[in-house]
């Protein structure tokens, strides 16, 4: 007789499962992306970033408008569209990051109840610019290519493994530029004591609005690599908001490897959960998790507990 | 070489210098003394820029410092040794001696320097520096900002919470930079360390500077520290 004819459950089918984790890990890839962007504001500048999602929504629009002046107005093909808006895209995102950290944080003087409030008002003003200039509809960016990977079920997406792979890479430059250069040199000291780090000649204001350019460029260009897979649309800040937050709070705030490791978890949960059952079921258990966590650790699964 | 004259600076609302004004040259240690509170830390903080002066001029030969930004301050050859190390915990001996190196753009010859002046940090270069122990921390925030070659040095009570045999290689240390180049200001709270390396004490109280009086004319006459600290 079956064995597993006495488990409580049926077990789900290999290939809706399979769908399930190769969706999540495209999830989690572009999850861990955004959330890094986060947990770098935080971690460095002690900003709790409520505009993020902003952000990501802002280099999903603007890849849109890039793709469809290159392909529709100069008749490029989309590959050099795409190619383009990866570049660019997160560039000018970064650079309202930056303004906007000169005009607003730096006045506030990286104050963190204050910082909140403030980022509170930039994402409104963000998303109205958005439905002002862009307007409410949701529209479609083409893959820069298109090929299947045959798996023993079916054929997948070649594009969404190769933003698997692209993110895995960004990370990777992000951890080196972090861990091996001068410049994540000087930001580790500002994160650890910027008023002594000034006293040896960092400049924190310039550290400061590279970093919040970075954790909102790290945004705008998950939001590109996702875009052709989901539409570009005034309000879709919020889910990845949601999600990071989940994420920072779940890996422990500011720490990149909790960061990491939270991302893969919540990207291939809610992958596997959506696909075998609802979307909403996922983000219930994720939203739970972290209240389990808050309450339990709440300085997260890698965070250094407060003194 | 470093002259102060009517600074007046605040902690948001609350004033806490008024009008101070001092005066250090090369060679030569001048000593902040005054109780807690008085403002010798707010001093040696508004030099550095961390607090703004509201009102007055900071020069260095010469160049007023007061309007630079803060991290432009070290790169004119201040050093500073806070209160407390304030050392990058988290990062190991070699990477805080880098920053020191780095603010001024020093190099390997300086850090060697460094690294004779104070023998212990050479077996712990990769150690983290927030693990060393209460003496070590101190040597190493002050071969720190050593490295910036500073032509003038504020050392924030640099014996605080330090065994004896510390205090003395601190103090050694500190006597074998007055024969160079180098303009001290010392903040210190231990009378006797103050009388034995100061050429000059300044008398701090309320943020005001009230005398400044020779280290030689204090020792015979210790009734003045009585008057501003309270202890003889």
């Amino acid at each position: 007789m079956d064995l597993l004819s006495y488990l409580p459950f049926t077990l789900p089918h290999p290939a809706l499962l399979l769908a399930g984790v190769l969706e999540g890990t495209v999830l989690a890839a572009v999850l861990a992306l955004t959330a890094l962007g986060l947990s770098i504001v935080f971690g460095i500048m002690r900003v709790v970033n409520v505009a993020h999602g902003e952000f990501y929504m802002l280099g999903a629009v603007l890849a849109w408008f890039i793709t469809h002046t290159i392909t529709g107005a100069v008749g490029g093909p989309p590959w050099l569209g795409f190619a383009v808006a990866l570049i660019v895209a997160p560039l000018i995102v970064a650079a309202i990051a930056a303004t906007t950290d000169w005009l607003i944080l730096k006045r506030l003087n990286y104050d963190p109840e204050a910082t909140i409030v403030a980022t509170i008002g930039i994402l409104y003003i963000l998303q109205q610019l958005a439905l002002t200039f862009y307007g409410p509809d949701a529209r479609p960016v083409e893959a820069p290519f298109d090929f299947r990977v045959q798996t023993p079920y079916f054929g997948y997406s070649g594009y969404k493994l190769c933003v698997v792979g692209a993110a895995i890479l960004l990370m990777l430059v992000v951890w080196l530029v972090l861990t091996r250069t001068k410049i994540g040199f000087v930001m580790r000291a500002t994160q650890y004591d910027s008023e002594t780090a000034q006293a040896f000649g960092i400049p924190v204001d310039k550290v400061y609005a590279g970093v919040f350019a970075l954790g909102a460029g790290l945004a705008a260009i998950g939001a590109v690599l996702i875009v052709p897979i989901q539409q570009a649309h005034y309000l879709m800040g919020g889910d990845p908001l949601l999600l990071s937050f989940i994420v920072v709070i779940l890996g422990g705030l500011g720490s990149l490897k909790g960061t990491l490791v939270a991302a893969i978890f919540i990207g291939l949960s809610d992958g596997i959960i959506s696909t075998l059952y609802e979307p909403t079921l996922a983000k219930i258990l994720a939203t739970l998790l972290v209240a389990m966590v808050l309450v339990f650790r709440p300085q997260g699964l890698f965070g250094a507990r407060a003194a | 070489m470093l002259t102060l004259s009517n600074i007046d600076a605040f902690y948001g609302n609350v004033q806490v210098l008024r009008g101070m004004a001092m005066e250090v040259q090369r060679g030569e240690i001048l000593c902040l003394l005054g109780r807690n509170g008085a403002g010798k830390t707010t001093t040696l903080k508004t030099i550095m820029g961390l607090v703004q002066a509201r009102t007055g001029s900071i020069t260095l030969d010469g160049d007023d410092i007061a309007t630079l930004p803060a991290h432009e301050i070290p790169k004119r050859g201040i050093g500073y040794v806070p209160q407390g190390r304030r050392l990058f915990a988290e990062m190991t001996v070699a990477e805080n001696l880098e920053i020191g190196l780095m603010t001024r753009g020093k190099g390997r010859k300086v850090r060697e320097r460094m690294l004779d002046l104070f023998p212990v940090l050479r077996d712990r270069l990769k150690q983290v520096s927030g693990t060393l122990s209460g003496g070590e921390q101190q040597m190493l925030a002050m071969a720190r900002a050593l490295c910036l070659e500073p032509s003038v040095l504020l050392l924030d009570e640099p014996t605080e919470g330090l065994q004896p045999s510390m205090i003395a290689l601190i103090r050694d240390v500190v006597t074998e930079l007055r024969g160079g180049d180098t303009a001290i200001i010392l903040v210190e709270q231990r009378v006797d360390a103050v009388l034995s390396i100061a050429d000059r004490v300044l008398f701090i109280e309320n943020g005001t500077p009230r005398e400044a009086v020779d280290a030689d004319e204090l020792r015979k006459e210790p009734a003045l520290v009585q008057r501003y600290v309270g202890i003889a």
